[in-house]
């Protein structure tokens, strides 16, 4: 996978990066690096934004249009700079907690609203950054700082709640199966209307240190063992999908999308003098 | 050609905020700034502008100030509580130096409070409501005409310095309809921000080389830059160097106190030879106009300050009304906000200050002034 095509989207001054060594959030933004260069997207019409946790760190380190917003919010700033100019190629980087617990609502309206983003979420099922505190995609029984008997809450379905919220592209990749997740990230940048991208990542120091997998092979090992091909998992019992994920694309489909329709039923009939 | 339009003050925001180039507007229903939002979704279309209806507050802000990056003049319009969600965006556009102009019709509170019916109790808020130490513009009108003019200044000033304005009405002048005179466009002076002149490669966010408040380049145009919420360098990268964080620090302050001077709007009446002057603002200062002239025909030397620009606080203006006057009267729609500011401008002089605020809904009256004129002056 190692492709020095990428390195000139780099701010390598910026280098080395704030992660953890093992940490997953390196290899998935390499996978978004080499779906922007397949893709040859010109880096000054590309706007990367983030939220707040270790998610949050990577727009600094890409030679883009960068924005690292307040936590959870990341998609209303995002859906602003993509409707003021539509010109511009926009990437939403999250996490868990970002993107679903105090960015819940702008999540699912922003999938609603088909507007052409692509929500890449970092799912390492913890709070890295403040301490391993208990997400909304922490798996039942798991432990976190917050969780020191074991999580009690039902995590969401990620992939689900983005269907059912109505994007356009919804996918499921992991940080160990990179052909995969190089595929479905490239896609989902170049679909038009709204992408939501999980990448089921790893969290060695937080969620791995208290989950008996400190080793950040035994992380990518978990991830990995999660993950089954969506083919393979119309094929397996209730019982063998227990603690496993399917992965690939499982929605791709056309609407239209915001600021087409905003140009095409607002802009134009203004134009043309029509009520 | 000077036009002549009968408008209410929510009406006026929108005019003006088209005329002073607004592009993008991202706001959320509330009671009673709504007809902004209604008369933006209508304008912006007609100059090629975008409207939209966010999920929430904060994402209405939030859309603002991510518009505005792509180099739009935004706009986002709200009422206390909705003033109190998108306090975590401001403080964002302090730190990031984005510019944007945020209304705040006030209402009744805390809390839902009372929807349609007025207040001027966010003048603290609209100062201290985000988290940190930081200086934004506040201005405060008192007439359909003035919300028309200051909306205009509020996108520029927000333009000039990289800074969030506040445009802080009232539920009594949002909804009051007035004559109003309205130029051509060629007739109001409208600033846009300065963009960058270095190339690319040299260019950084928050360079202060060339100024206090450094050019800021829209995204797509091939300047690539950072901007985080993070204490950042000069760069726009992160730091915690205790150094850089003063520097920045410091400057978010002085580009705005050490301009005051450009900005320091007030209105002073029949001060020179006050014994008293009341001071108030928005519509408050409507009835306070009225109670003075008529202690004036009970001949009781009676003045009237009204800051426009209220924050930041024209102490030295207050001061020196101090120095002449024996008393000053604070009148406002809360129980004592921009009193608190008035006692420390006066502190060390001999000049007392009273007070007369409500909070229940109504608004004070001419007579209700009068009368606390009378008592505090001993007639
Ligand atoms: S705390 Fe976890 S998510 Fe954060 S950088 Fe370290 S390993 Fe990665």
């Amino acid at each position: 996978m190692y492709n020095e095509n990428i390195f000139h989207y780099l701010r390598t001054n910026k280098l080395p990066h704030i992660w953890c060594p093992g940490c997953a959030h390196g290899i998935i933004t390499a996978s978004i690096l080499r779906g922007i260069d397949k893709l040859k997207l010109d880096k000054n019409k590309t706007s990367v934004i983030s939220g707040i946790g270790c998610s949050g760190r990577t727009p600094g380190y890409l030679d883009m249009n960068t924005l690292h917003t307040t936590h959870g919010r990341s998609l209303t700033f995002a859906t602003g700079i993509k409707f003021a100019n539509p010109k511009l190629t926009v990437i939403d980087v999250m996490g868990d907690g970002d993107a679903l617990a105090i960015g819940g609502n702008h999540f699912i309206h922003a999938c609603r609203r088909n507007i052409d983003i692509t929500a890449i979420i970092f799912n390492n099922n913890i709070y890295g950054m403040t301490g391993g505190q208990y997400s909304p995609t922490t798996p039942v029984n798991a432990y976190a700082s917050t969780a020191p008997y074991g999580n009690v809450e039902p995590p969401f379905d990620i992939v689900k709640l983005a269907t059912g919220a109505g994007a356009t592209f919804v996918a499921r990749g992991d940080a160990f199966h990179v052909a995969l997740m190089d595929k479905i990230i490239e896609q989902a940048i170049s679909h038009k209307g709204f992408s939501v991208v999980e990448i089921m990542a790893t969290c060695p120091t937080q969620f791995g240190r208290r989950n008996k997998m400190k080793e950040p092979y035994q992380m990518l090992d978990f991830v990995a063992n999660m993950a089954v091909s969506i083919k393979k998992w119309n094929e397996i019992s209730e019982e063998e999908k227990e603690g496993k994920f399917p992965v690939g694309v499982f929605v791709d489909e056309t609407r239209s999308e915001y600021c087409e329709s905003y140009e095409e039923n607002i802009l134009k009939k203004v134009q043309r003098g029509e009520k | 050609m000077t036009k002549i339009e009968l408008l209410s003050g929510n009406d006026a925001v929108v005019k003006a905020a088209i005329t002073a180039g607004c592009k993008f507007y991202g706001g959320y229903p509330i009671t009673p700034s709504s007809e902004i939002a209604e008369g933006m979704a209508k304008e912006l279309p007609q100059v090629n502008g975008k409207f939209i209806q966010m999920e929430d507050e904060i994402a209405g802000i939030g859309a603002s100030i991510g518009a505005s990056l792509t180099g739009a003049k935004a706009m986002t319009a709200t009422s206390g509580p909705g003033f109190s969600l998108k306090q975590e965006h401001i403080g964002y556009a302090i730190m990031g130096e984005i510019p944007l102009v945020i209304v705040n019709v006030m209402r009744g509170g805390p809390s839902t409070g009372m929807p349609t019916y007025p207040a001027q109790s966010d003048v603290m808020q609209a100062r201290w409501g985000t988290h940190g130490d930081h200086e934004l513009i506040v201005l405060t009108p008192c007439s359909v005409q003035e919300i028309f003019k200051l909306t205009i200044e509020a996108f520029n000033l927000s333009e000039k310095y990289r800074v969030p304005v506040i445009l802080l009405t009232d539920e009594i002048i949002a909804h009051m309809r007035e004559k109003v005179e309205i130029e051509a466009r060629s007739e109001y002076k409208i600033i846009d921000r300065a963009k960058p002149t270095v190339e690319p490669e040299n260019y950084n966010p928050f360079d202060t080389k060339h100024g206090m408040v450094p050019p800021l380049a829209p995204y797509g145009e091939g300047y690539r830059f950072h901007i985080t919420g993070l204490t950042h360098d000069h760069t726009g990268f992160p730091t915690s160097n205790p150094d850089l964080v003063e520097k920045l620090q410091e400057r978010l302050r002085d580009k705005i106190l050490d301009n005051k001077k450009y900005f320091n709007w007030y209105e002073e009446r029949m001060v020179d030879d006050a014994d008293i002057v009341v001071v108030a603002y928005g519509a408050t200062a409507r009835s306070a106009m009225r109670a003075i002239k008529d202690a004036r025909l009970n001949n009781i030397k009676a003045g009237l300050y009204r800051p426009i620009t209220m924050w930041p606080f024209g102490y030295e203006n207050i001061k020196k009304i101090a120095k002449t006057a024996k008393m000053i009267l604070v009148v406002e729609m809360n129980l004592g906000q921009v009193k608190g500011e008035v006692e420390r401008a006066v502190a060390g002089t001999k000049c007392k200050v009273k007070f007369l605020g409500k909070a229940n809904g109504e608004l004070i009256t001419p007579a209700e002034i009068g009368t606390k004129i009378m008592e505090v002056m001993n007639v």
